[in-house]
């Protein structure tokens, strides 16, 4: 099924769309991205829930890290992460070379400056996946040339 | 081995299942942020029509379908290839107009509504419309104006659901002033 360049012409849409309609201030404040997020997390939820139902139990967090990267990763975007690094105390970084959906953009620097807008609702996809798995945690990424781009995952201990 | 095969049905189905939930969480927002359905359905349909003039590109890149004769060839496109490579459906054609230019695609089950149930509070909600737009976006990338519209839904208590397209008329090339 080429259902991949559906849910990317999806999610380019979404994102014009929540900029097109933002109002007077809320791009500035962040809401747009927000947003994105928010969405991400809820998508991110459900699809963990479905995704899980029938896997092992996992041992800890690293291996929980882990199934994102790989499987996770693979069933969302065709690929996995290509590198994961970790301090061990709950910092971890993801890092794709070749994000799905950063590629049609530019490669390099070109529109780096709205690349933050096509990675709000992967970030919350993180969150959301971590979150139903038991993890709290903030996601934040940062682009320094496209289409290449690493997810910060900041794991909060309750 | 077995193992494997089961991994591979799994993310196909995963896949479909991302795209339903994406769509889920965008319906859901849009009626956070309009207070009433009837402005959710216009954005849902503008949003279908932008995702359709380029899905159209995607299409006939990956299909390889000629151009189609009428508009019995363009449902049955429509039906067999288009649904089929992004939806994984295959509705069926019925209720043909005399004249040739209505028809009905039946869905037997829609990919889209597949954890969704609608509450009252947003009966006038056409919660596919997004199908609509990307039918109109993507017909009128090749020359065809149409009108696509849902007269039953699964979701308002309907046995399948059914969208009727209306053929308006052929898109002539528009020529800039001057060139002949």
């Amino acid at each position: 099924m080429a259902d991949e360049a559906l849910f990317l012409l999806l999610h380019n849409e979404m994102v014009s769309g929540v900029y097109k309609s933002a109002e007077q201030g809320e791009v500035e404040n962040g809401r747009c991205i927000t947003k994105l997020e928010n969405m991400g997390f809820r998508v991110g939820q459900g699809l963990i829930e479905r995704f899980t139902k029938d896997t092992a139990r996992f041992k800890d967090e690293l291996d929980i890290m882990k199934f994102i990267c790989k499987d996770f990763w693979t069933t969302v975007f065709k690929k996995q992460i290509d590198n994961l690094r970790t301090n061990h105390q709950g910092i971890y970084v993801l890092q794709d070379n070749k994000f799905r959906l950063l590629t049609q953009l530019s490669a390099g620097k070109q529109y780096l400056e709205h690349a933050s807008k096509y990675l709000a609702f992967t970030c919350g996809l993180i969150r959301g996946g971590l979150s139903n798995l038991g993890i709290k945690s903030i996601v934040t990424a940062e682009v320094s040339s496209m289409p290449a781009c690493k997810f910060q995952v900041m794991i909060q201990k309750l | 081995m077995s193992r494997q095969a089961n991994r591979g049905t799994e993310s196909k189905k995963m896949s479909s299942e991302l795209f339903t939930l994406t769509y889920g969480a965008l319906v859901t927002q849009l009626c956070k942020d309009y207070e009433n359905d009837e402005d959710v359905n216009k954005q849902l349909d503008r949003m279908g029509y932008n995702i359709g003039v380029r899905l159209i590109e995607d299409f006939l890149a990956r299909s390889n379908v000629g151009r189609c004769h009428d508009f019995r060839e363009t449902a049955d496109v429509i039906a067999k290839v288009a649904f089929k490579m992004y939806l994984g459906i295959t509705p069926s054609i019925t209720n043909w107009s005399p004249a040739g230019d209505e028809f009905s695609l039946i869905l037997e089950n829609n990919p889209l509504v597949d954890f969704v149930e609608l509450p009252d509070s947003h009966s006038s909600l056409i919660y596919s419309n997004l199908l609509c737009g990307v039918l109109r976006g993507a017909l009128e990338m090749v020359q065809m104006a149409v009108e696509a519209k849902f007269v039953q839904d699964t979701l308002k208590g309907d046995g399948v659901t059914e969208i009727r397209m209306r053929f308006l008329r052929r898109i002539e090339d528009n020529l800039p002033a001057g060139e002949e």
